[in-house]
């Protein structure tokens, strides 16, 4: 599904004293079945902009295409189901969004919700608790029995077990262990390439470099640049500004280049950085 | 969530931010007391022209006040139909069943819509000038004689600065609840009354787990910090008594005289 943003401007508390501008006319499209990764300072307006695509939030002005459903200011809240189970959305910390008093009816609240019947629900329930790493064991325990990353688990079960076509991750790894924060990355990686759209809200330009094939830079509710990362980050502007940092392996590169290597861009994953080295080392 | 003014903080700067917020918060309970002196047309027309001035000093936006009346709205109207047509009456207008309309009912009527005003606009306007913990640490140093009879005000006082500093956290943390359980399909505000309970239940569970953890770890982060109890602290935030409160206060005295010749006119 093509997500479409079309000069799209957010006020919070319009026509208050406190009112003030979330999204200043953002324009730009997410790519069908790519891994597309959001970047920005806190407060630049991130999360208002994912929140837009499965209305929780309406644009002020312009409007906001998903698929075929176009969202403006007056779209209505009713009949909104159909596109919440087209676009799931984990937020960030959704292990506090459990509720229920086993992890097996908490992930097929989603589903059932969505009108899936009990035994489509509880079938889904079981495949995706295997498929975010935990046993079928666990369905029986209450969710509030488990570890903080168990529960992010459970959490992110119960979002992908309505089967949505586009997923919208905020911070998703924020506060895991690194080898939590791996599998889970690895795990939307292999939505992805079952078919689905990935978007991605993130500090970590490590995983940008890493999973993403598109990336967006915003900044103070304005969007910045689009592209490839490997484009966006060797953008020498965005550097200089200091409204992007770079990943290790890019951060790593440049201080390299210092010393007499060359690069064309600079890589930014470690395999790219290895074969670079490999290259010159012989090369001379 | 918006819509309510009233409790709300305004940042901003004027003669009325600048007041000292125990004689803000006693004067304005004075103020709603002395409202019920009013009786007749020129002590209410008195007493709207000093709120009105009061919102002229503090440079908020008169509108402002006027949208917060919004969410009481229907029980102004309600109060006022229900004085407008069931005062008793020797010399009724209208009269048909249990339903009397009279000039002493419209009077009425009229005072009482007054009434709500001018208590609505002076309690908005201290809550809109005065910040949460300057009106926790009024009411700590208002409460401090109870301490004679064993009242814990310091505990009491620490309970309320925590209670206001987490008003804003827990409605942060609803609207984000409401927005991920919305993402997992529930409808709130669909479908019948029994529904739209239960809907809540995925709302309230999450809310009181994490109020309880917040509770669990600022606990262990008081008494980390050296917090044993409320006894034997200093204080960080000291009000300040000045000559314009003083002047306040006389002010307010003015206010009440002529109020009485007023009334007695």
């Amino acid at each position: 599904m093509e997500i479409t943003f079309d000069h799209v401007t957010h006020s919070y508390n319009p026509n208050s004293p406190t009112a003030n501008l979330g999204l200043d006319d953002v324009s730009f499209t997410i790519k069908d079945k790519l891994f597309t990764a959001i970047v920005g300072q806190t407060g630049s307006g991130k999360s208002t902009l994912v929140r837009h695509i499965n209305a929780l939030l309406k644009p002020t002005s312009g409007n906001i295409k998903v698929g075929e459903r176009v969202i403006t200011s007056e779209t209505n809240n009713k009949n909104l189901k159909p596109l919440r189970k087209q676009v799931g959305m984990v937020f960030q910390f959704p292990e506090n969004q459990l509720f229920e008093d086993t992890v097996e009816k908490d992930i097929m609240f989603g589903p059932m919700n969505f009108g899936a019947s009990e035994e489509e629900a509880r079938e889904s329930a079981h495949k995706m608790i295997k498929m975010v790493g935990l046993d079928e064991t666990y369905l029986t325990q209450s969710p509030f029995d488990l570890s903080g990353g168990q529960m992010r688990r459970v959490a992110i079960a119960g979002v992908l077990a309505s089967d949505p076509e586009t997923i919208i991750l905020d911070e998703p790894t924020a506060g895991l262990d690194p080898v939590g924060r791996k599998e889970i990355m690895e795990l939307f990686k292999g939505l992805q390439e079952e078919g689905k759209t990935i978007i991605l809200i993130t500090h970590n330009m490590d995983d940008v470099a890493d999973y993403a094939d598109e990336m967006a830079v915003i900044h103070r509710g304005k969007l910045i640049t689009e592209g490839l990362p490997k484009e966006v980050f060797n953008n020498q502007d965005l550097l200089k500004e200091d409204l992007l940092t770079l990943p290790k392996s890019a951060a790593f590169a440049k201080e390299l280049s210092k010393k007499g290597f060359q690069f064309d861009k600079l890589p930014i994953t470690i395999d790219e950085l290895g074969i670079e080295i490999k290259q010159q080392l012989n090369g001379d | 969530m918006d819509k309510i003014i009233l409790g709300r903080y305004l940042p901003g700067d004027s003669l009325i931010y600048r007041l000292d917020p125990r004689g803000k918060f006693l004067l304005t309970f004075y103020f709603v007391g002395i409202v019920f002196l009013a009786n007749n047309v020129a002590s209410y027309a008195f007493l709207l022209a000093f709120v009105l001035f009061a919102v002229y000093l503090s440079k908020i936006n008169l509108g402002f006040f006027i949208k917060g009346l919004k969410p009481v709205f229907w029980l102004i109207l309600f109060t006022v139909v229900l004085q407008l047509l069931f005062t008793p009456s020797s010399h009724p207008i209208w009269h048909w069943g249990i339903f009397t309309l009279s000039k002493e009912g419209m009077v009425i009527a009229g005072y009482i819509f007054m009434r709500f005003i001018l208590i609505i606009f002076i309690s908005t306007l201290l809550t809109l000038t005065t910040t949460p913990i300057e009106i926790s640490d009024s009411i700590e140093s208002i409460l401090k004689p109870l301490k004679k009879v064993r009242f814990p005000v310091t505990q009491v006082a620490l309970m309320l600065s925590i209670a206001l500093r987490f008003v804003p956290l827990l409605v942060d943390e609803t609207t984000k609840i409401m927005d991920a359980q919305r993402a997992r399909g529930v409808d709130f505000g669909e479908g019948g009354i029994i529904k739209r309970i239960k809907s809540f239940v995925p709302i309230l569970i999450p809310l009181f787990v994490s109020s309880f953890s917040i509770a669990y770890d600022l606990a262990i982060a008081m008494e980390s910090r050296g917090y044993k109890d409320g006894e034997g602290r200093s204080k960080y935030r000291v009000l300040s008594w000045s000559k314009r409160d003083n002047l306040m206060v006389i002010f307010m005295a003015a206010v009440t005289i002529i109020l009485l010749f007023l009334r007695s006119y």
